[in-house]
């Protein structure tokens, strides 16, 4: 890509529930193309980092910047902005009244304001890209657990997200359906898809990210290439980390 | 379902509607029997035995039982109707979030228009529907000279007094609907206005539809209460043909069955429109056909490629 300039730029992030402080100065720059895997302990703060970018919990402190504007100034569209970057739920967060297709038709019709049939030539071949082509007129409750999670892929993919997060998207799947959805976010690394992705699967952000972040107590203890956070980390805790994930 | 499951169920049927139209017969005839009877040997009403007087009173009060019969449908489908609107209306407005961060002008006008629903609520569903009719159909005369039409003013009361039950229905079926399908649709750009209308809503109505049919038959019945205010419904027309002939128990006799018919009736139709509103059991999977023509030259892969990317 010829511009290289950041698409999203967190910088001193940090966000408080009452008293108890989540995030501490969390700083970090996702440029187009880049697949950025958080790894962390459960209850290190990566979920709510991630709502932070999505607006969907209001930080506390510091700045976030799209494409260099502040999307916490007064006056923001947030709904505009959301429409822009995309999120995958570990809940799946289907629309439980609607169909397969629906649920990715929904957000092309009401929020891009698209035709109907340009809508669902989008879903129909977005749902084709993971596998799900067959069950448009299925219900969320008529399928699979990895089905819905590649569905939500879908419906967020129909919105044509400059980037898209994912918090932990197969920690609620059963072995086998985590590879399925896996495969698929394989896919859109490959097609250069910008991601933010939470996840517990150390293998696949080795193998597909091109930086990682390890969160713990709510701050960033290192962040770096994979090669280095997996084969050579600096930081002891990442050390301790990965190791009883990697042997 | 099963072929053997459609097959049961449709005899079923034939079978219930058979005896329901053979015990419905039988009346008629037996109608008709005594209706001659009555004439032709001149009987007096005091030497008549229990279904000889139900068939006389029928014969005279019937067709004014069965128009007030039709009030009493008519009042409870107005009421439920509109007091579904009111409460959604209120259920709305009372769940739209309100932030620190929102500008003060629009919390002041929520925090007044919560308090507005709070006291109707409390006003509506902490008095009788009966002190209501009474309170509003003289107040209204009183206060504005207003002479308002009986019907007009039972219409009124009882959408009105439904509004309050269904206000706190709508929004506890709005609250009750996940929160990650709110989040689902704000992760896709959708406004809180269309994320309600499109999404909250319809499953909220779907999770609210037993406590509407509740209200609808419960409608049905306490439509009563209205005759205090001489709506002309089934139980004011009741008391009428009661007290032309002083025989209370076989009027109220047919009163009773006449009301058990619209309920049983009325619960039935509703299980089947809530059949309805969760759509088919199955789904059928879309062939290769149905996908290509609208998917385009390059991205429709073969039937075996869409097999192959499970
Ligand atoms: N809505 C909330 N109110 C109060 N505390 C919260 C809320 N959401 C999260 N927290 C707290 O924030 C901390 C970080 O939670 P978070 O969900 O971000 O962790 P996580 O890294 O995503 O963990 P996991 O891997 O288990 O998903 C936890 O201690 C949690 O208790
Ligand atoms: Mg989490």
């Amino acid at each position: 890509m010829a511009d290289n300039s950041p698409v999203l730029e967190v910088k001193g992030l940090s966000k408080s529930f009452g008293d108890h402080e989540v995030l501490k100065d969390i700083s970090f720059t996702v440029r187009p193309g880049d697949v950025t895997c958080m790894i962390g302990a459960s209850g290190s703060g990566k979920s709510t980092c991630l709502r932070c970018v999505n607006l969907l919990e209001t930080p506390t402190g510091g700045d976030i910047l799209f494409h260099g504007e502040s999307i916490l100034k007064r006056g923001f569209k947030t709904a505009a902005y959301r429409a822009k970057v995309g999120m995958v739920f570990q809940q799946f967060n289907l629309f439980e009244n609607m169909t397969v297709l629906g649920n990715c038709v929904s957000g092309m019709r009401h929020v891009l304001k698209l035709d109907a049939a340009t809508a669902r030539k989008t879903a129909v071949d977005n749902l084709i890209k993971v596998g799900m082509g067959e069950f448009i007129n299925a219900k969320p409750r008529q399928i699979s657990g990895g089905q819905k999670q590649r569905v939500a892929i879908a419906r967020a993919l129909c919105m044509s997200p400059q980037v898209l997060l994912f918090d932990e998207p197969t920690s609620a799947l059963d072995p086998q359906m985590v590879g399925e959805v896996l495969d698929v976010m394989k896919q859109l690394a490959s097609e250069g898809l910008t991601m933010v992705i939470v996840t517990h699967e150390m293998a696949f952000a080795r193998d597909v990210s091109n930086h990682v972040i390890y969160m713990a107590d709510g701050v960033i203890c290192e962040e770096g290439p994979p090669e280095q956070i997996f084969k050579n980390p600096q930081n002891p805790r990442t050390a301790e980390f990965l190791e009883r994930f990697i042997r | 379902m099963t072929k053997r499951e459609k097959t049961l169920k449709f005899v079923k049927y034939v079978v219930l509607s058979f005896l329901a139209a053979a015990a419905a017969g039988l009346f008629v005839a037996y109608f008709i029997e005594t209706t001659g009877r009555i004439e032709s040997e001149g009987l007096k009403i005091s030497s008549m035995s229990f279904m000889q007087i139900i068939v006389f009173i029928l014969q005279k009060y019937g067709l004014s039982m069965l128009r007030g019969a039709g009030i009493s449908l008519y009042l409870a489908f107005v009421g439920t109707a509109g007091g579904c609107v009111i409460g959604f209306i209120c259920g709305i407005l009372t769940t739209i979030p309100s932030s620190k961060r929102d500008n003060p002008v629009k919390r002041a006008v929520l925090y007044v228009v919560r308090l507005v629903i709070n006291i109707y609520v409390e006003v509506f569903r902490g008095t009788p529907m009966m002190v209501q009719a009474m309170f509003i159909y003289y107040g209204v005369k009183l206060l504005w000279g207003l002479n308002l039409e009986n019907l007009t003013a039972g219409l009124v009361i009882i959408t009105v007094n439904t509004g309050a039950y269904m206000a706190e229905s709508v929004r506890g079926g709005i609250i009750s609907v996940d929160p990650g399908q709110t989040e689902g649709a704000q992760s896709i750009g959708m406004t809180h206005f269309q994320t309600m209308l499109y999404v909250i809503i319809p499953q909220a109505l779907r999770n609210i539809m037993p406590q509407i049919g509740n209200n609808l038959i419960i409608n049905v019945k306490d439509s009563c209460v209205l005759s205090v205010i001489s709506v002309v419904e089934l139980f004011f027309a009741s008391k009428g043909a009661a007290g032309a002939y002083y025989r209370n128990f076989e009027v109220y006799t047919v009163t009773m069955v006449m009301y058990l018919i619209m309920t049983v009736s009325l619960s039935r139709l509703l299980r089947f429109v809530e059949r309805k509103m969760d759509g088919p059991k199955n789904y059928r999977l879309a062939a290769g056909d149905q996908l290509a023509p609208t998917s385009g030259m390059l991205s429709a892969p073969k039937r075996e490629d869409v097999r192959d990317g499970r």
